[in-house]
């Protein structure tokens, strides 16, 4: 550990320290950024603390403004001298801004990169955080959040007993405040300390899309290990073309382990969050973690050979059968209604 | 190598029921596990031992009944447990304190390794919290661990992209559940896990006696979720005809 990173961690440990003059916004996906500006004004009306948002690493400066007319009083431009934005060191920055400027709430985008980060964050501040947080609100003084837990089963109240409250907050929680193009804000670049750290980036490749917003969708085929193949798909594609509108979703081990579809497709407590008016699950056993994923579907459809599989408890509708002649069928039976 | 495997005992989230007045789950008399991908991290730990050499530890902030399932772990083939008694008030502040305090009380570690995220909470904020705590480097979502004698290199699932990092050591890794397959104990390594070695630690043996958490849990809400569950599993054509007219009906194949 170096003598620097030491003298900080110490500092942040201090039991006195409470910050209680701002509340900090990060994240990289400016949208995102956009969306928790929104939801920071509303509460650092009610905090009486002023709004900042941080930008770090190097060629953001035209980003800014936009954070101002979105509801940012102040902008601070950080981390120049970094090209590899990790989050041991990006950590480090935030902890000193946040200790700097007397920060009483951090919001930080719900991307994996800002969940891993908000933990390093408030481990060093020594104090708690929240991840995923769908509401969040005062009461009786303390910052509340809310979060899912047990695989969709329940809804966790968390409160804070400890500042900065440190919150990670997913895409389309917030609606971002609409431009306000007349609003000032100052922006200032500030030289903040960080460690050094043994780890370094390789590589980065993109990941492979294949365009698919299944968040958007209003109706979503999905397909699971029941497919015996990956040719196989064409025919829950039949099935989504007889039905019109539709986008093609999947369980986890369809994306990540076969890699049949990308993982835009992914639906599930560690995939995405889908929500369309009608969800079809074929061949898809129902685990928690997948139903997590598409329980607020309004209509679901259930396709299993197993009576005994758990999507059926979650099911409007289900078939038991063997997909392979239920579908052909099911594609014809929609034809000929339509 | 010191390698540390940071496994949750956790209810199975697949066996919660919901109380049909308040709608909210019931906690109470669910069966117990090991959180699914700490055995994924578990495996990833036996592996870099067979290649670099060392010895792995099980570490467990929880219950005392955890210690049953801990020896799954050493089944497997981890080589001994910690296993922390956690206070009655614990978060994910305190639970890191300690890991990171116990690991400290090892000794250290040159590789620690944890899930993606635990099945019950999963927060994620237990391995880059105790990396932050003991200031080592994080490799986090790691599907693709590659140990060498001086550095670690792994290739990272961050959602909107794929990162190959490197790292020294000490290092921090958290797993997804696509690193491996977990093996399955055979039935001498489940006999000879129970003359393996699991020390029970209290918070004073490690200097963490009066934590105070950072957030409490003031409530579960209940979900609610009603579906109509209408299964037709007669003649495959009749049920065919039956579903597309209700999908008719709703008005969901216009
Ligand atoms: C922390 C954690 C997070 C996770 N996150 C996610 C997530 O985000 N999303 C997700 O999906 N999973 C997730 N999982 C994995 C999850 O637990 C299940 O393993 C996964 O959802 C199973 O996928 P599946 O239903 O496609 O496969 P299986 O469970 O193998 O089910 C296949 C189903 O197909 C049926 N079947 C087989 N052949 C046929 C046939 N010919 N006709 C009809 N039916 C047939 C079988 O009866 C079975 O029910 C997660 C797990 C963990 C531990
Ligand atoms: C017995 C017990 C009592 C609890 N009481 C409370 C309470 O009163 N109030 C409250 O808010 N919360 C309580 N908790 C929950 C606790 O705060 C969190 O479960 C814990 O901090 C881990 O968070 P997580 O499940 O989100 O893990 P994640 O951060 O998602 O876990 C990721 C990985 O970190 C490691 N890990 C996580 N937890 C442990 C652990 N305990 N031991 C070893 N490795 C671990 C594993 O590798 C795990 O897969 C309790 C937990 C336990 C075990």
């Amino acid at each position: 550990m170096t003598n620097r990173s030491l003298s900080l961690l110490t500092a942040y440990q201090r039991k006195d320290y409470w910050g209680d003059k701002m509340v900090v916004v990060y994240s990289e996906n400016q949208k995102l950024a956009c969306e928790m500006l929104s939801k920071a004004r509303e509460l650092s009306a009610e905090l009486n603390e002023k709004v900042t948002a941080v930008l770090i690493g190097n060629g953001k400066d035209q980003l800014s403004s936009e954070l101002i007319i979105h509801g940012a009083d102040k902008v601070v431009m950080t981390g120049a001298s970094l090209s590899d934005l990790k989050a041991e060191e990006v950590s480090d920055l935030l902890c000193a801004l946040a200790k700097e400027e007397g920060a009483g709430l951090m919001m930080i985008g719900s991307s994996k990169d800002g969940k891993e980060l908000a933990a390093r964050v408030s481990s060093k501040l020594g104090v708690g955080c929240s991840t995923d947080s769908k509401k969040l609100y005062m009461r009786d003084g303390s910052i509340c959040s809310e979060r899912v837990v047990f695989s969709g089963n329940g809804v966790a109240v968390e409160r804070f007993t400890s500042r900065p409250a440190v919150v990670t907050v997913p895409p389309k929680a917030y609606d971002p405040l609409p431009a306000d193009v007349g609003r000032q804000g100052e922006t200032v670049r500030k030289e903040l300390p960080y460690g050094t750290y043994g780890s370094r980036t390789v590589k980065v490749d993109p990941m492979l899309s294949e365009g698919a917003n299944v968040e958007d969708a209003e109706k979503i085929v999905s397909c699971g290990r029941g497919f015996k193949n990956s040719a196989d798909i064409k025919l829950i594609e039949e099935l989504a073309g007889a039905l019109k509108g539709y986008t093609l979703g999947c369980s986890r081990p369809i994306a990540a382990d076969l890699k049949w579809l990308s993982e835009d497709h992914w639906i599930g407590l560690s995939g995405h969050k889908v929500k369309p008016k009608l969800y079809v699950a074929c061949g898809i056993s129902g685990q928690v973690q997948h139903v997590a994923g598409m329980r607020d579907s309004g209509l679901i459809v259930a396709i299993n050979k197993d009576a005994n599989a758990p999507i059926f408890k979650v099911a409007d509708y289900g078939i038991v059968g063997d997909l392979y002649q239920v579908l052909p069928k099911l594609i014809n039976a929609i034809k000929a209604r339509t | 190598m010191n390698i540390v495997v940071c496994a949750k005992q956790v209810v199975d989230v697949g066996e919660i029921k919901v109380n049909p007045s308040s709608g909210k789950p019931m906690l109470e008399g669910i069966p117990k596990k090991i959180s699914d991908i700490d055995k994924n991290a578990c495996e990833e730990a036996i592996k870099v031992r067979e290649k670099v050499g060392g010895k792995v530890t099980v570490l467990t902030v929880g219950t005392p009944d955890a210690k049953e399932r801990m020896k799954e772990l050493l089944a497997m083939g981890a080589d001994n447990g910690v296993l922390v008694t956690v206070p009655d008030k614990a978060d994910h502040l305190v639970t890191s304190t300690l890991i990171s305090k116990a690991i400290q009380k090892m000794g250290g570690a040159d590789l620690i390794i944890c899930a993606e995220a635990s099945i019950d909470q999963f927060s994620g904020q237990i391995g880059p919290r105790v990396a932050g705590l003991l200031n080592i480097p994080q490799l986090t979502y790691c599907y693709k661990v590659t140990a060498e004698p001086q550095k670690l290199t792994a290739e990272r699932n961050l959602g909107d992209r794929l990162v190959t990092s490197e790292s020294s050591y000490p290092v921090l890794v958290t797993v997804t559940k696509e690193v491996n397959q977990p093996r399955l104990p055979s039935l001498m390594q489940i006999l000879g896990s129970a003359k393996k070695p699991i020390e029970v630690w209290g918070t004073s043996d490690i200097g963490a006696a009066d934590l105070k958490p950072g957030i409490e849990t003031i409530d579960i809400k209940g979900v609610a979720m009603s579906r109509k569950n209408i299964v037709f599993k007669d003649d495959l054509d009749e049920s065919v005809s039956k579903l597309a007219d209700s999908l008719s009906k709703e008005g969901l194949l216009g």
